[in-house]
């Protein structure tokens, strides 16, 4: 059985509320034991001994939201390059969206994508299955099945649900299988050919622009829908300042909805968009109000944890003009660097970023995941606080470029990561 | 004198001083429109190509006749006549033609900011004219240029911009540089197509016309975009016309000298009678000729000094 | 420092004297017409028509023509030149054109405003009226009228100034180290 043990490292594992100096034994791919840090002591023969000294460890990061393009669009991303992408980015357990080609709304396809993960893939991979067949929005799929096979959770994310009495209804099914609905919230009629935010900037700029309340909308109603059905509704990428105040009145009515943000939309807004196709994404970025919103949102638990939306596209989709461009950004590999600028800016602890990235989405999908405590997998992942670091796209793992981050110096970067115990990203 | 820039892809990036230069020269051009011999040999051996994803007739034919004027060779690619149908991106077009060693490429696209996807991929200079809703540079300053002859002046003088603001890169471009010179601008429509914000950019918003065109100088009527209006962002033609079309009526209300522009083409009866098209306050045909002086201007400030690398 | 060579008198000395060749060797000013290169060339064209008018007690017509559009160096330079006004108040066919410009010096000018003429007509001859000579043309082009021939080399540079423009009338030789640039 193989052992391991990281040395002196600063633990911060939310899920214990522990955070200090520790020695953490690993054996058989599990945490067997977390000790007090003893300089110099010898931990005997036979242990694989990782200095982590000056660096933090804490539990691998779970990233609810992230699109792997396996299969159909393997130009853009396969199960194997996202999932090193991933390790890279200090993610040990991911949720793949079901907007593949052909979508994940069959069990052939759930199984195909987990048979694909344990072969060539490198962190923990749960498909999430399509609400409705072909994602289209009209029946409902065979989610019994999709549960067997594999599919932890339901999502049509890249289209939204328009079809309100079958939004109940999927809620309903889901609900009675223990799944839960992670709803794409957006009123495609309101929307109609909108490409960025609707404000000055997308006058200024003369593109159409896409409303608030597109998102808005569309959160009170499955937030009406979840109150109708009492079944586990997750609200997927938030971008507005309306979208958060409706979720934290829900959340104080006891409705049983979670939502996530992401790096980008908590670090980004509409007047950086330009005519620059890497800031194209869905929803858009939004104002510094909305951005001001969100972080609010993450202080007080009404956004319960970040999500990457890592949206693999390629120069295929991006070198074109701005509103024939494809929504998406890549966010694996950049999103803990990016997010370290709210530990320094002082919105979030380390410790708060930490749970928001690891116990808290692990929780909510309820995964073995996101905690270091004795019996858990040794899903870990070690961080250099103070390493500063240039986002180059060229180095990424991934196999599309498509970030907004381009050139960002960021201060903290991921240096090795390990799934089960083994280390799957090492830091060149 | 110079142009800060290779490209002139927005009014809003351009300088006073280089629109005073832009007006002033095209001043002289226009003398040149004026000869029997309407041709200079400024820019023999120049090659400018006219890059058109969108039908226009006007815009083009004033590119073209400016470029010829000046002994460019001018070429048209029009999006029906070009690879545009076999799928080839933007990117890729504009590579193909620069390996022809164009000097200057004048693109018309339906998506904003396609001219500055262009500008910044080549080494040529590039002219937008028209993108999206975004800008149309040209338009707005041959629309100065003509307010400017007619009154000596644009400091101070109430223009009024009336229809469909939301998609029009005419408004813009106009309202950029007219505030840059000194004019009070309001726009006028219909709420709908009123675009969020606009009020930023330095204009005063109203919807109703019969107030605003009594103290304007200068009334700029839209192109109502029939194709556009799939939208329904109003009832009927007859109702735009009723509430924000120019009668001869409506006229009575203002300036006796006031001057009404219009872009081309006019929907005649909707967003002007008849009677107002040809009418004294008109000034409609003289913004044609200005047009292509003005284009002139902009070619001869662009290439007529050494190539930068 | 630069050097004065001709000063307020000299240069109205030398536009009277070129007034009175232009009338006898055209015999009197039926068919003429004055035209000046800007800026300096149309102010003198200007004072040429006021004494040649004033001799013979006639209205000649006088304008201006730009020849910026029609240089050769277009391209070279490193900025498009301004352009100034082309005024020509009557049809220039079959009539005697007298250009007049400031200084004569490589010839290029001159030829660019013949060009820019051609386009306006057919006049039946361009004669060239000049301030000052400086020599190193360029171009098989001479002056039929000169008010002063000054040899100069290649490095010095030629002023005219006049009151219309520089607020006072004289000619001044640059040396190259004085030049302005």
């Amino acid at each position: 059985m193989e052992r391991v043990v990281l040395r002196g490292g600063r633990i911060i594992d939310p899920s214990q509320d522990m955070e200090g100096l520790y020695d953490i034994f690993i054996m058989g791919g599990r945490v067997a034991s977390i000790k007090p840090a003893e300089e110099g002591s010898p931990v005997g023969e036979g242990w694989l001994e990782y200095d982590c000294k000056g660096l933090v460890v804490a539990p691998g990061f779970v990233d609810l939201h992230t699109h792997l393009r396996e299969p159909g669009e393997e130009y853009k991303e396969t199960i194997k390059t996202g999932t090193l992408a991933a390790a890279a980015g200090g993610f040990t357990t991911i949720l793949c969206m079901a907007n593949t080609t052909p979508p994940n709304d069959s069990e052939a396809v759930t199984r195909f994508i987990k048979k694909r993960a344990e072969e060539e893939g490198t962190v923990k991979v749960h498909p999430v299955g399509a609400i409705t067949k072909g994602l289209e929005g009209k029946e409902l799929t065979e989610m019994a099945e999709l549960k067997e096979a594999g599919c932890v959770a339901v999502s049509d994310d890249g289209r939204p649900l328009m079809n309100t009495s079958l939004m109940r209804r999927a809620l309903e099914y889901a609900g009675g299988l223990g799944l839960t609905v992670i709803s794409h919230c957006e009123d495609i009629y309101l929307k109609e050919d909108g490409v960025m935010n609707e404000g000055f900037e997308a006058t200024r700029l003369g593109l159409k622009g896409i409303p608030a309340q597109v998102e808005s909308i569309m959160i009170a109603r499955d937030i009406e829908l979840c109150e109708l059905t009492g079944s586990r509704l997750h609200i997927a990428h938030v971008s507005t300042r309306r979208g958060v105040e409706l979720i934290r009145d829900a959340k104080r009515r006891g409705v049983n909805v979670t939502a996530e943000a992401t790096p980008h939309h908590l670090l980004l807004t509409d007047r950086m968009v330009g005519y620059d196709t890497d800031f194209k994404m869905n929803p858009p970025l939004r104002t510094e109000e909305d951005v001001e919103a969100l972080r609010e949102a993450l202080k007080d638990g009404t956004i319960d944890c970040v999500a990457t939306d890592h949206a693999p596209h390629s120069s295929i989709e991006k070198d074109v003009e701005f509103d024939m461009a494809k929504d998406g950004v890549v966010g694996l590999e950049t999103a803990f660097g990016v997010l370290m600028r709210l530990v320094h800016e002082g919105v979030l602890t380390l410790k708060e970023l930490v749970r928001l990235l690891s116990t808290e989405p692990a929780k909510l999908m309820g995964l073995q995941a996101g905690s270091l405590s004795v019996g858990s997998p040794a899903d870990v992942v070690v961080i250099d606080t103070e390493r500063e670091w240039t986002v180059e796209p060229e180095t990424f793992r991934s196999l599309s470029r498509n970030t907004p981050f381009k050139g960002w110096t960021l201060k903290g970067r991921v240096v090795r990561t390990f799934v089960d115990g083994r280390v799957v990203y090492e830091e060149e | 004198m110079r142009l800060k820039r290779k490209d002139i892809l927005t009014i809003e990036e351009l300088e006073r001083d280089e629109l005073e230069m832009i007006f002033s020269s095209a001043a002289s051009f226009k003398e040149v429109s004026e000869r029997d011999i309407k041709k200079v040999p400024t820019l023999r051996g120049r090659t400018i190509i006219n890059l058109f994803y969108e039908p226009s007739t006007r815009t083009r034919t004033a590119f073209e006749i400016a470029g010829k004027r000046m002994s460019a060779d001018v070429i048209n690619i029009s999006a029906s006549a070009s690879s545009v149908k076999k799928g080839e991106t933007l990117m890729d077009t504009a590579k193909n033609l620069e390996a022809m060693k164009p000097d200057c490429i004048v693109i018309r696209h339906s998506s904003a900011g396609a001219s500055h996807i262009l500008a910044g991929l080549l080494s040529c200079s590039v002219i937008n004219a028209g993108d999206g809703a975004h800008e149309h540079p040209t338009q707005a300053l041959l629309d100065i240029f003509t307010i400017k002859e007619r009154f000596g002046r644009v400091e101070g003088l109430k223009v009024l911009i009336v229809g469909d603001i939301l998609h029009s890169r005419v408004a813009r471009s106009n309202i950029w540089g007219l505030k840059k010179l000194g004019a009070e601008v309001t726009v006028c429509g219909p709420p709908t197509m009123i675009p969020p914000h606009i009020e930023r950019l330095g204009c005063s918003v109203t919807y109703n016309i019969d107030h605003a065109i009594e103290d304007a100088d200068v009334i700029i009527m839209l192109r109502i975009q029939l194709e556009r209006q799939r939208a329904t962002l109003f009832p009927s033609l007859r109702e735009y016309a009723r509430c924000w079309g120019l009668s001869a009526e409506r006229l009575k209300r203002a300036k006796k000298d006031v001057l009404i522009m219009h872009p081309g083409p006019v929907n005649r009866g909707v967003e002007l009678s008849p009677e107002v098209i040809d009418g004294p306050w008109s000034v409609i045909l003289e913004q044609v000729t200005n047009g292509v002086a003005v284009r002139m201007a902009l070619f001869y400030l662009l290439l007529g000094g050494v190539k930068e690398d | 420092m630069p050097s004065q060579i001709m000063d307020e008198k000299a240069i109205d000395r030398a536009l009277s004297r070129i007034a009175h060749e232009v009338v006898e060797r055209n015999r009197g000013t039926q068919g003429l017409i004055i035209l000046g290169i800007p800026t300096r060339g149309y102010y003198l064209a200007k004072r040429l028509k006021d004494k040649i008018d004033s001799i013979e007690g006639t209205d000649v017509p006088a304008g201006s023509v730009d020849a910026t559009l029609y240089r050769d160096d277009i391209g070279l330079k490193k900025e498009a030149q301004p352009l100034k006004e082309t005024d020509i108040p009557v049809p220039i066919d079959d009539r005697v054109v007298v250009l007049v410009d400031d200084v004569l010096f490589t010839g290029r000018t001159i030829r660019a405003a013949m060009n820019a003429l051609m386009d306006f007509g057919r006049p039946t001859r361009i004669q060239l009226a000049v301030l000052v000579d400086r020599g190193h043309r360029e171009l098989p082009i001479r002056a039929d009228y000169v008010g002063k021939n000054i040899p100069t080399s290649v490095e010095e540079e030629v002023k005219v100034r006049l009151k219309e423009v520089d607020g006072k009338d004289e000619v001044v030789l640059i040396r190259g180290t004085e030049k302005e640039r």
